[in-house]
């Protein structure tokens, strides 16, 4: 029978620190919505995603109530709309009438965001795929929950350099296009290498074309969880640390699996995979920054920290397979700056650089995400950041992203501050010396040699 | 048999225990165990409850225990109970 003891900690971890189930994404496929009117299409997305998602968000918050958790994202994902829409539409405008229906279908269910305004590209792009990424910037600025990602190389493909000047080009005139409000319509556009299909966390969220009709994933959080935990281990070794790391996760991940299972018995859709990310939040004491100074850096971005992380990460996950038979999407510690304090201070007193970022993405779960740059930031200097995180992930068989916003007159000593989850940034200053010639050449990286395993 | 935990955390003060067991009777929540102490004048109680007769009223119930610790001047928390056997049972 429990004891005072287990019921106290695990109350303890939910009401002081912050352990929640951020989301739970419910995705789509609309491949069976393809048509070649557009106005069938429209009618048949805005249809399938209200009947199957009616009741999301209420099952969410009865599981809740029930289990005293907070569950606090429900979402959506959806086909990548680029196959979807194919068919019916022949201009980017025709698929900015899919957005605005998904916005619209995402309101009418009552979900935040609805992920999967999206292109996989990784060695090609098809007309409809250049079409929506193209698309992407009006779609942003009209639409207020829709999420957008594009995936533009892997490692069994390369990297499609094309498609990564092109979302060069896309994300400032995404920024251009949202600049009233401070170029929000960036923070809601990812650009992948190896995107996961089942990937539950938002901008990036969508569902691919290997998974059934429906499904359910879910994502767990607890970075607050992690930090008190380390606190106890303070001045032990690495073993000590380790195991501390390890048997958090597993606590959280079980948590997530109960959430996850509930969830799927009530909605009658099949349970997808666990998605065990530390995601922070700009809430104090929610932060991964905060966790790698508890294991010792004065202020992350010091020399150490893609070691510290490169650890954490590795026992979060290791803790977690145990917990969930079924993990997938990105799993691991995420970095995004704006959402987390840490991080914030960290940029703002000069301890962490756009370069030391990037190279923790070599070992965190995925990239450069919500970092405000410069306004006057070129386009082909965007497009070689991306090509810098797809190589990375190219290179290493890892999910790498890219999500910048270049605050359209704003410069670095400014900040930025997007609301909500999103939070607040201070624009970092990007290197001023130009990769134009590089970008521009046209065609695509290829894929590299450990790729040939066949 | 489906179970859930009540736990009771606050200021120790006169008929805690006998308002939240009369809430339970009236609401036919049977009471399997109870636990409690007194740390530094603060009270500590922890319940597991049958909730089978319960079905789809739980929601409700464990609103209105929570009112009732709003009104006794306590926190009061109803949670079914896999929440913890998930985290700490194998």
């Amino acid at each position: 029978m429990l004891n005072m003891f287990e019921v106290i900690e695990t109350n303890n971890m939910i009401e002081q620190e912050k352990l929640d189930v951020r989301t739970i994404t419910l995705g789509i496929s609309l491949l069976d919505c393809c048509d070649s009117d557009l106005d069938a299409v429209n009618e048949k997305i805005y249809k399938k995603i209200t009947t199957l998602a009616g009741k999301l968000v209420s099952t969410g918050e009865d599981i809740e109530r029930e289990f005293g958790i907070p569950i606090v994202n429900k979402r959506i994902s959806v086909t990548p709309i680029a196959l979807v829409g194919g068919a019916a539409c022949r201009k980017p405008e025709d698929f900015v009438t899919i957005a605005k229906t998904l916005d619209k279908a995402a309101q009418e269910v009552g979900v935040n965001f609805i992920g999967g305004y999206s292109a996989l590209v990784s060695k090609g792009m098809t007309e409809a795929d250049e079409m929506l990424i193209r698309s992407i910037p009006q779609a942003l600025a009209a639409t207020e929950r829709v999420c957008s990602s594009v995936n533009v190389g892997s490692t069994k493909t390369g990297i499609n350099m094309d498609a990564v000047r092109l979302m060069g080009e896309i994300i400032k005139k995404t920024a251009e296009a949202t600049k009233e409000k401070d170029s929000l319509g960036c923070a809601k556009l990812v650009v992948f290498c190896n995107a996961p299909d089942d990937n539950p966390f938002m901008a990036g969220a969508f569902h691919g074309v290997t998974e059934e009709d429906a499904v359910i994933n879910v994502g767990v959080s607890g970075p607050g969880v992690v930090k008190v935990a380390l606190e106890k281990a303070r001045g032990q070794n690495f073993e000590v640390l380790c195991e501390t790391i390890k048997k958090t996760a597993f606590k959280i991940t079980r948590v997530g699996q109960l959430v996850a299972q509930e969830a799927s018995k009530r909605l009658q859709v099949p349970f997808g995979i666990i998605d065990l990310s530390l995601a922070p939040t700009p809430a104090v004491g929610d932060s991964v920054a905060e966790i790698l100074e508890e294991i010792g850096l004065e202020r992350v971005g010091a020399p150490g920290t893609t070691a510290a992380l490169a650890m954490l990460n590795d026992q979060v996950k290791k803790g977690g397979v145990m917990a969930s038979s079924y993990v997938g999407g990105l799993s691991g510690a995420f970095i995004p700056v704006s959402e987390d304090q840490g991080m914030i201070d960290a940029v703002t007193m000069g301890a962490l650089t756009i370069e030391k970022l990037e190279a923790m993405t070599c070992v965190c779960s995925v990239g450069l995400d919500m970092i405000a740059i410069p306004g006057d930031t070129p386009d082909t200097t965007i497009a070689g950041i991306i090509a810098d995180e797809a190589a990375i992930g190219m290179v290493n068989q890892k999910t790498t992203a890219v999500r910048v916003i270049p605050v359209i007159g704003k410069t670095v000593g400014d900040t930025v501050e997007f609301g909500g989850l999103l939070g607040y940034a201070p624009v970092m200053p990007v290197n001023a010396y130009s990769c134009e010639k590089f970008v521009t050449r046209g065609g695509r990286i290829p894929a590299p040699i450990h790729s040939f395993k066949n | 048999m489906s179970k859930a935990i009540i736990t009771v955390v606050g200021k120790d003060t006169v008929g805690i225990i006998a308002r939240v067991c009369t809430f339970l009777a009236e609401n036919k929540v049977n009471i399997l165990d109870i636990s409690q102490t007194i740390v530094q004048g603060y009270f500590n109680m922890m319940m597991i409850v049958d909730i089978s007769a319960l079905e789809d009223r739980f929601g409700a119930m464990a609103d209105g225990i929570e009112a009732l610790g709003d009104e006794i001047g306590v926190k009061i928390k109803c949670q079914k109970e896999e929440i913890f056997t998930s985290m700490h049972r194998i």
